[in-house]
């Protein structure tokens, strides 16, 4: 079982959810449900699976339901039917106090337009979930120093969020949801109100530290570059409703219906794909001899990083594993087929 | 004409309740009034005996803590200054308990109403008509069943006021509170604040620029009831004023009209200064 676990939630919008929920379970669609009954679908028959550890990203439009699925994780939602779970602990049925101790201990969450409180500084905001704990302010205060040191705003500890640029109060967002040591980082669109460049410097930001504290993150965004950039696993909502879950380069390679594909078409693939998926297999009895010594790149290797190395050799490249023995090759069929988008057609 | 047989005899009702109420619970209001008359008798007797200096240092004080502005504290220290000089000086802190009094009086219980509003839709949809009809019926209505319950004199004043005074810090209070930025709740939810963390650590700091404004109008309609409230025996200003019409002594009503206003601009500029200090706690960082 995995360490949250999502199981079939509805949601539903509306004056009457459950005359909705009947006609939702009986394959109703969005329109049809308003139309009869009012109701607004926000999430149809959503399960989902996250493992301890990865990066988990939501991929959806606006008015997907992404931003209702990642508050069902900590009940800023309820569900109108289904099941959340963590660790196995069935987070529905916990009652208010229960509910808050949880979300103290085990949750921190950042949100896209910051959720700072704009009448504490840096330091108090930052502090802010300890001090909800009933930490003491000394602990807490050198917990916040280390967390702001962490996300580069050393010596901004006075200043209140209205003197920050958006950046940087996302910075502090972050450091907030840090500061707690939670085990799960929610992500609702983290990065989205922020300039393009500065957006990047998060992401990175973001992954660096997540190869550091191995954090549980679940992370909603609209934008499929930012998911296949930072997810071990992707989701994609259309309209409340599922459509396919996949590490970036099954996305990208294999989308399951022409709405995945219309999205996954402008990827820069050279940055999604890796060796290991475009390569031909080699099969095991071929055996290690026969392959090229001089070009070789490991199975992860990207494919913007593959192209240098196939402009500079007249034969196939080989593909290394984890124990770097050759695996597969690379020759210009595979770089041409994995460049071009209809190729899995 | 409307046919007679449909008329409602409800002022007859109206009476027969008073009545009802003045019988049965006299002596508790009377309680309640002796009490509420204490506070106000001792805060009188302290602005009244205190010399006319230590009022106006005091005035230029509290103006310098709100505003940090040396010309408002000159102005104000002035208005005051004047209010001396037309003979008025001992009605005008007549005025000022009654005002004092009633302002924390709706204030103690408009904020917690407010709050009550803002936290639930049911209630809100009840105080707002309550809210409008204590601002529009004429004061002079409930003025009657407060002087057959308290008697002549200060607390029918004070509560009149509260009456007419209230509802803007109410409505200021439940605004203030509903305007908080969802997504700063949002946040303060996602880390486990209870609901109290919530009211007194988000939501109430955040809405303060708006119970500030509240306050201030508040205390501007206090004022302004001062003059009706002499009408029921409560001395000060308003005193003079009807002085001034009974009499039609037009320059004596003028001096106590002057002596008023100017009593309203020195509390309308604390009050402003206090709701700008609420809006930018951030801005008296700047400096650093």
């Amino acid at each position: 079982m995995s360490y949250i676990e999502i199981r079939n939630i509805f949601k539903i919008f509306g004056p009457d959810p459950n005359a909705a929920l009947e006609l939702a379970k009986a394959g109703s669609d969005k329109e049809e449900i308003l139309a009869k009954t009012g109701n607004t679908v926000g999430l149809h028959d959503v399960s989902l699976s996250v493992e301890q550890g990865e990066t988990f990203v939501v991929m959806g439009l606006s008015g997907s339901g992404k931003s209702t699925l990642i508050r069902h994780l900590n009940r800023l939602i309820d569900p109108t039917a289904g099941q959340v779970s963590f660790g196995g602990e069935d987070i529905l049925s916990m009652d208010i106090p229960t509910l808050n101790a949880f979300r103290r201990k085990r949750l921190g969450m950042v949100f896209q337009r910051f959720g700072l409180l704009p009448h504490r500084n840096v330091m108090d905001n930052v502090a802010y979930g300890l001090e909800i704990q009933g930490t003491d302010r000394k602990t807490r205060e050198a917990a916040a120093s280390k967390w702001i040191d962490r996300v580069g705003l050393a010596g901004y500890e006075a200043k209140f969020p209205d003197q920050l640029s958006g950046g940087m109060q996302q910075r502090v967002g972050l450091a907030r949801a840090l500061a707690t040591d939670p085990e799960v980082l929610l992500m609702d669109e983290a990065f989205s109100a922020l300039d393009p460049l500065i957006r990047s410097d998060m992401q990175d930001e973001l992954m660096k530290l997540q190869a550091e504290l191995h954090k549980t993150i679940v992370f909603i965004t609209h934008d499929l570059d930012e998911a296949l950039k930072i997810g071990d696993r992707i989701a994609i909502l259309k309209d409340g409703k599922l459509i396919q879950v996949g590490r970036p380069e099954e996305i990208v390679l294999n989308p399951a219906d022409a709405y995945v594909q219309a999205f996954t078409r402008d990827v820069n693939r050279g940055k999604v794909l890796r060796a290991r998926s475009i390569m031909e297999p080699i099969k095991p009895a071929s055996g290690t001899d026969g392959f090229s010594t001089a070009h070789v790149v490991r199975y992860d290797t990207r494919l913007e990083d593959i192209l240098p190395v196939a402009l500079g050799s007249d034969t196939a490249i080989t593909v290394t594993g984890h124990d770097n023995h050759p695996i597969g090759t690379i020759g210009k069929k595979q770089i041409l087929d994995a460049l071009s988008v209809h190729s899995n057609d | 004409m409307f046919p007679e047989q449909l008329n409602v005899p409800l002022g007859k009702w109206v009476n027969q309740f008073v009545d009802w109420l003045v019988i049965n619970y006299g002596t508790a209001f009377e309680a309640f009034a002796d009490s509420l008359l204490t506070i106000l008798v001792a805060l009188e007797q302290l602005l009244r005996g205190a010399p006319w200096w230590l009022i106006l240092i005091a005035i230029a004080a509290i103006t310098w803590h709100a505003s940090k502005n040396w010309k408002l504290v000159a102005g104000l220290v002035i208005a005051m200054f004047v209010i001396g000089t037309l003979g008025l000086w001992d009605k005008a802190m007549q005025t000022l308990a009654l005002m004092i009094v009633a302002t924390s009086l709706s204030v103690v219980i408009g904020v917690p109403v407010g709050i009550a509003m803002a936290m639930s839709n049911r209630l809100r949809a009840i105080m707002l008509p309550v809210l409008d009809t204590m601002q529009t019926m004429p004061s002079f209505v409930y003025l009657i069943p407060a002087l057959m319950l308290f008697g002549l004199g200060k607390v029918p004043a004070i509560l009149a006021t509260v009456i007419y005074a209230a509802p803007p810090v109410i409505r200021l209070t439940d605004l203030g509170i509903r305007l908080v930025d969802p997504e700063v709740l949002e946040a303060s939810r996602s880390f486990g604040a209870s609901r109290k963390q919530i009211l007194f650590g988000v939501q109430l700091p955040l809405a303060l620029p708006n119970i500030m404004a509240g306050i201030n109008q508040t205390t501007m309609m206090s004022i302004s009831m001062v003059v009706i409230a002499s009408m029921i025996g409560a001395r000060g200003l308003g005193e003079q004023v009807l002085m001034g019409i009974q009499r039609l002594d037009v320059g004596a009503g003028m001096e106590a009209g002057i002596a008023i206003v100017l009593l309203a601009v020195v509390f309308d500029r604390i009050g402003q200064a206090y709701g700008k200090r609420s809006q930018r706690t951030s801005s008296a960082e700047d400096g650093q």
